[in-house]
C-alpha cells in the first residue's frame, strides 16, 4: 500500500505541486462549516482502444481523463464540485463550493495521518505498455482471420481490445489517506453470419484487471472468436420463442445477471436508507428459497468487479446479501452506512471524479448447490434454457426486472432441443428466487464483460452463478 | 464559468497546428466547455448541490488514409502534445483505409444560421431550491398515496464548443439547457411503485412550469398501483407518446450508414422500399430555433439540412456521414453524430379517441430491457400499462413483455395521435400498431 500510495502521489500531486500541507488546507477548507464529513477523490485515467471492423484495423484512440471530485457531507445533505486542474487556488475554489451546502459554523483541523497497507488485488503496471501496439494488432487480425476461417457464412467481424489504468487517491476527513493503481483490459469479437438471406449476430468476449498478454494465455481471445461464431450460427437456427410464463433453466456464469438485476439493485443501502427499494425494511425475512446464498465479493483477484479499495478508501469485503434464503445485508458506502448506523461494506463506487459516489455491486454471485447439472435438465418437462444474455434492467420499487437472452433453446421431455430467438425473461425480483427449486454445483463467473449503469453512472461488475432451476417465470416470445 | 468561444477557437488552431507539427496530413479537432449546478430536493430539503464545470477536447489525426484519434479533460499545454501525439502514434498503426478522411470541403457549412441556442439562466442555489420545492411538493399534494420521493432536481448548463479542420473550417456557439425532473413513489398497501416527469429546453424561460411536472410525476406513479399481470395473447397495442421516440429511434439506427455496410440492419437495402402505410412521412429537422437536438453543422462540419427520411410510407434516404457515404458509394447527408430532432405526421386523434377506435387492447407507458435486435428487427422488451376495453382504461398492468418484429411493427402502423406535447427533441404522438404478441400469465 505504501508503494501504491507513493506511486499516487507521484501521479496526481507531485505534478500540481500538491504536498500533506496543501491537502490539509483544502480539507479545512471543505470542513470550515457544520460539515460531517468531506472527501477529496483525485483520478488520473488513460484509456486505448482499438477497433477492428470489415477486415482492416479501423481506428484507434487514446483518452486521458484527470481531474479532482470534493465532497461535503452534513447530515443528509451533500455538496458536490470538482475539477479538472489540480492546482491549489482550483482545489480551493472547488471546496468553497462544495463547502457551502451547509452555512456557517465551528471550524474543524484536520490532520493527513497517512495511509493503511491493504494488499492489492491486481498488478501496478499500466497494461497499455503490456503488449507493443504491433502485438495488440496482431492479436486482433488473428481473431479476425480465426472468425473467418471457423465458417463460411461469417460475412463481418468486429474486434475491439481495450486498455485502461486508473490512479485514485481519496483523502477523507479523518485524514486518511489511500490509493489504488486500476489496471482493467477487455477483448470483445462480434460476427454477422449469413445463411440464405437470414442474418444473425452474437458477440462474446472477456475483461481482467491485468495484463493484455492476458488474452494471449491459453489463447483464451481466439475462444472469444470461435464462440461468437458457434453462437451465431446457432441463432441461424432458432425459431420463435414460445411466450407465457414457464419453468426456465438458467446456464452458470453470465446468467448471474439475473442475480444482479432481480436481487443486487434492491440491495443497494441508499435505495434502502431512503425506503425506495422492493425489499425496504425486509431484513432477516425470506426472500428466496433456502437453496440460495448470494454474495458480493470485491475480493475476487483480477475479477473484472474487483477493488483493491473502494472510492472512499474502503477495503473491498465479501458481504453476504442472502444466506439459504434470509435477507442478510445491504452494501453500503460510506454516506448511507453512517445515516443506517451501518458499517461501510467497500461498495462505495463513482464513474470518476466528476459524479457523487454511489452504493455499487462489485461482483454479484451465488454460491453452488449439489446437483449436476444435466439432473436439473433432466427434470423439465416442457421449458426454456437460457444460456447467454443481453442487457437486463430493473425497477427496484417494483421490483419488476427484465432482460434479453441471446442464445436459449427449449427443454422438452428432460432434452435441450431447438435455439429460440429474441426472447425476454421478465419477473419480480422478491418473487423470482423464491421459486429457485434446484441449483447445480457448477458455480462460474462471467468471463469480464459485465458494465452496470446507475444514476448515469458506468462502472464495471461481475456477475456469478451455478446452473439454476426456476419454477416460473414469464417468457417474452412471438408465439402463441 | 466556462471558458469563451474565443478561448476555444484559438485551442483549435493550436491542435492543427501541433498535429501538422508532428507530421499528420489532415486533422480535425473539436473543443468544449461547460458549466451549471444541479440541485436536487428530497422530501422537502435539499439533499444534493453539485457545481458541474466540464470540459474536454478530441483531435482525429490523419496520415493519408490512416486515422488515430484521442481525448483529454486535460486542456493544459502538456496535456495537448500529449494527446496529439499519441493520436499520431496510433494512425502510424491502423490500417490504409481508402474511406478514411475529412468531409469533401464542398459539403462543409460556408455559412449557417443562427439557432438560437443559447439561453443562460442567472440562477443561485436558492432560486434552484425554490423551483425544485415546488416541483416536489405539487407531488407529494397531488394524493395522498404519494408517501415517499426519489426528489426533484432542477439543473441548467451553458458551455460552448468549437469544431475546426485543417481543410479551413472553424465553427461554434454557444449553447445552453436547463431541466426539471421529478420521481416519486407512490404506495397502496403492499404495492409500491415509482414514476417521474420532466422538461428540458434550451431556453428556461418555455419550461413546463415545476407544478405541474411534479403533478405529472404524481399522476404517472399514481396511476401504475395495483397493477396486474396479463394472460398471453395477440392484441392491438398503442405506445404512448413519450415512448413513441424508441420506435423511431430503431428505425433512424437500421438506416444509419454504418448499420448499412456494417449489414448490421434488419433494413438493409432498403432504399426506395414502402416500410410504412402510405401516409407516413418521418423528417428531420436539424435548424429548428431554440431545438434540442438542433446544430446548423453537423460533427464533421457538413452542413445539416431539413430533409424527409420516409415519405407515402417509402425510404428516401439513409443517414450518413462522410465515411459511411463514401463505403455505400453515396454522398454524405450531414448525419455524422447522429439525426437531429425527427418528426412524424400526427393524425387527427387524440390519444383517448384512440383509445376509443381501438376498443380492445394494450396502452403501454413504459418499456424496460434492450431486448431489439438491430440485424433482425425482432422486438421483445418487457412493458407497463393500461389494459384497455370499450375503449377506456379499465385497470394497470405490469410484468408483461410485449414482442414483434419490427418490420410488421411499421407495416401495421395504424394511427399516430395528436398527443404530442412531450419533452425531448422527437416529436410524435402515440403509435397505434394493430398487432403484437403480449406475454403474461
Amino acid at each position: 500500500m505504501s508503494n501504491t500510495l507513493d506511486l499516487a502521489r507521484e501521479t496526481l500531486l507531485s505534478p500540481a505541486g500538491i504536498d500533506d500541507n496543501q491537502l490539509q488546507h483544502i480539507m479545512n477548507r471543505l470542513m470550515s462549516s457544520r460539515v460531517d464529513a468531506a472527501d477529496l477523490y483525485f483520478q488520473y485515467s488513460r484509456q486505448e482502444s482499438w477497433v477492428l471492423d470489415d477486415g482492416i484495423i479501423r481506428e484507434g484512440s487514446f483518452s486521458l481523463e484527470q481531474g479532482a471530485g470534493l465532497r461535503a457531507i452534513s447530515g443528509e445533505k451533500t455538496g458536490f464540485a470538482y475539477t479538472e486542474d489540480l492546482h491549489l487556488e482550483n482545489l480551493l475554489e472547488a471546496a468553497s463550493c462544495a463547502h457551502a451546502i451547509t452555512r456557517a459554523g465551528e471550524n474543524r483541523r484536520i490532520a493527513v495521518t497517512g495511509g493503511q497497507a491493504v494488499q492489492p488485488l491486481y498488478p501496478a503496471a499500466n497494461p497499455l505498455e503490456s503488449l507493443p501496439d504491433e502485438d495488440k494488432i496482431h492479436l486482433m487480425k488473428t481473431l479476425d482471420a480465426a472468425a473467418r476461417a471457423a465458417d463460411p457464412r461469417v460475412k463481418q467481424v468486429s474486434v475491439n481490445l481495450v486498455a485502461g489504468h486508473d490512479t485514485i487517491l481519496v483523502v477523507d476527513s479523518e485524514g486518511r489517506l489511500a490509493a489504488d493503481l486500476r489496471p482493467l483490459v477487455l477483448c470483445y469479437v462480434n460476427v454477422i453470419v449469413e445463411q440464405n438471406g437470414r442474418r444473425e449476430q452474437a458477440g462474446t468476449g472477456g475483461g481482467t484487471r491485468g495484463s493484455l498478454a492476458w488474452f494471449l494465455e491459453d489463447d483464451r481471445a481466439l475462444g472469444y472468436a470461435r464462440e461468437a461464431v458457434r453462437q451465431a450460427l446457432v441463432n441461424l437456427e432458432a425459431v420463435d420463442t414460445p411466450a407465457g410464463a414457464m419453468t426456465v433453466v438458467l446456464g452458470p456464469g453470465w446468467p448471474g445477471i439475473l442475480l444482479h438485476e432481480a436481487v443486487g439493485h434492491g440491495l443497494e443501502g441508499d435505495f434502502n436508507r431512503k425506503g425506495l427499494s422492493a425489499f425496504s425494511g425486509r431484513m432477516g425475512e425470506k426472500v428466496a428459497s433456502p437453496l440460495c446464498t448470494v454474495v458480493d465479493d470485491g475480493t475476487l483477484p483480477g475479477r473484472r468487479g474487483s477493488l483493491t479499495v473502494d472510492d472512499e478508501g474502503t477495503p473491498t469485503r465479501n458481504t453476504v446479501l442472502i444466506e439459504n434464503g434470509v435477507l442478510k445485508g445491504y452494501m453500503q458506502d460510506r454516506f448511507n452506512a453512517r445515516l443506517m448506523g451501518m458499517e461501510p461494506t467497500g461498495n462505495g463506487r463513482r464513474e470518476s471524479y466528476a459524479y457523487l459516489p454511489l452504493p455499487r455491486m462489485t461482483n454479484t454471485y451465488m454460491l453452488p448447490g449439489e446437483q449436476e447439472p444435466e439432473e436439473i435438465i433432466r427434470s423439465v418437462k416442457k421449458g426454456l434454457y437460457a444460456v447467454n444474455f443481453g442487457g437486463g434492467q430493473v425497477d427496484i420499487t417494483s421490483g419488476k426486472f427484465v432482460f434479453s437472452l441471446s442464445e436459449a433453446y427449449l427443454i422438452e421431455d428432460g432434452k435441450i432441443t431447438a435455439p429460440v430467438k429474441g426472447a425476454t425473461l421478465i419477473g419480480n425480483g422478491p418473487e423470482v428466487l423464491t421459486r429457485v427449486s434446484m441449483l447445480g454445483n457448477d458455480l462460474a463467473l462471467d468471463q469480464g464483460v459485465g458494465t452496470c449503469g446507475k444514476d448515469g453512472q458506468s462502472v464495471p461488475v461481475g456477475v456469478g452463478q451455478p446452473t439454476m432451476k426456476v419454477d416460473e417465470i414469464t417468457v417474452g416470445g412471438t408465439a402463441v | 464559468m466556462s471558458r469563451s468561444i474565443e478561448q476555444l477557437e484559438s485551442m483549435v488552431a493550436d491542435l492543427l497546428a501541433e498535429a501538422k507539427k508532428q507530421g499528420a496530413s489532415a486533422a480535425d479537432a473539436a473543443v468544449s466547455s461547460s458549466a451549471g449546478l444541479s440541485l436536487t430536493v428530497r422530501l422537502g430539503e435539499v439533499e444534493t448541490i453539485e457545481h458541474t464545470r466540464d470540459q474536454g477536447l478530441g483531435i482525429t489525426v490523419y496520415f493519408g488514409k490512416r486515422k488515430g484519434s484521442a481525448n483529454t479533460t486535460d486542456l493544459k499545454p502538456a496535456a495537448l502534445r500529449e494527446a496529439v501525439s499519441k493520436a499520431c502514434t496510433i494512425a502510424r498503426n491502423t490500417c490504409e483505409d481508402d474511406c478514411a478522411g475529412l468531409a469533401d470541403p464542398q459539403y462543409l457549412a460556408r455559412d449557417y444560421p443562427d439557432l438560437d441556442l443559447h439561453h443562460p439562466w442567472d440562477m443561485d442555489t436558492d432560486q434552484a431550491r425554490e423551483l425544485a420545492l415546488e416541483a416536489e411538493q405539487a407531488a407529494r399534494d397531488y394524493d395522498p398515496r404519494i408517501r415517499n420521493s426519489e426528489g426533484a432536481t432542477l439543473s441548467t448548463q451553458t458551455g460552448s464548443f468549437i469544431y475546426g479542420n485543417s481543410n479551413g473550417f472553424v465553427g461554434g456557439y454557444p449553447t445552453s439547457r436547463h431541466s426539471i425532473s421529478c420521481v416519486v413513489l407512490a404506495q397502496d398497501g403492499e404495492c409500491m411503485q415509482r414514476d417521474y416527469w420532466y422538461d428540458s429546453r434550451r431556453d428556461w424561460r418555455e419550461l413546463t412550469p415545476p407544478r405541474r411536472i411534479g403533478e405529472k410525476a404524481a399522476a404517472n406513479a399514481v396511476a401504475k398501483l395495483n397493477g396486474r399481470k396479463l394472460g398471453t395473447c395477440q392484441a392491438p397495442v398503442i405506445f404512448r407518446a413519450d415512448i413513441a421516440p424508441h420506435l423511431l429511434r430503431s428505425l433512424t439506427g437500421a438506416l444509419r450508414g454504418h448499420a448499412q455496410y456494417r449489414q448490421s440492419s434488419f433494413l438493409l437495402d432498403s432504399l426506395e422500399q414502402k416500410i410504412f402505410p402510405d401516409w407516413v412521412k418521418v423528417t428531420e429537422d436539424p435548424h429548428i430555433p431554440r431545438g434540442l437536438a438542433s446544430a446548423p453543422f453537423d460533427n464533421e462540419g457538413v452542413a445539416t439540412n431539413p430533409k424527409a427520411i420516409i415519405d407515402q410510407g417509402v425510404i428516401q434516404t439513409y443517414l450518413l456521414d462522410s465515411y459511411s457515404a463514401c463505403k455505400l458509394g453515396l454522398r454524405t447527408t450531414g448525419n455524422a453524430g447522429g439525426v437531429r430532432n425527427l418528426a412524424v405526421t400526427t393524425g387527427d386523434l387524440s390519444l383517448e379517441q384512440m383509445l376509443g377506435e381501438m376498443g380492445t387492447g394494450l396502452l403501454v407507458t413504459e418499456l424496460m430491457g434492450q431486448g431489439v435486435n438491430a440485424v433482425t428487427g425482432d422486438y421483445s422488451r418487457g412493458a407497463a400499462g393500461f389494459w384497455v376495453e370499450n375503449g377506456e382504461i379499465q385497470y394497470p398492468v405490469e410484468e408483461i413483455t410485449i414482442a414483434g418484429n419490427l418490420k410488421d411493427m411499421f407495416h401495421d402502423l395504424v394511427a399516430v395521435g395528436c398527443d404530442t406535447d412531450i419533452p425531448g427533441s422527437v416529436h410524435t404522438g402515440s403509435w397505434w400498431i394493430s398487432r403484437m404478441t403480449i406475454a403474461g400469465n
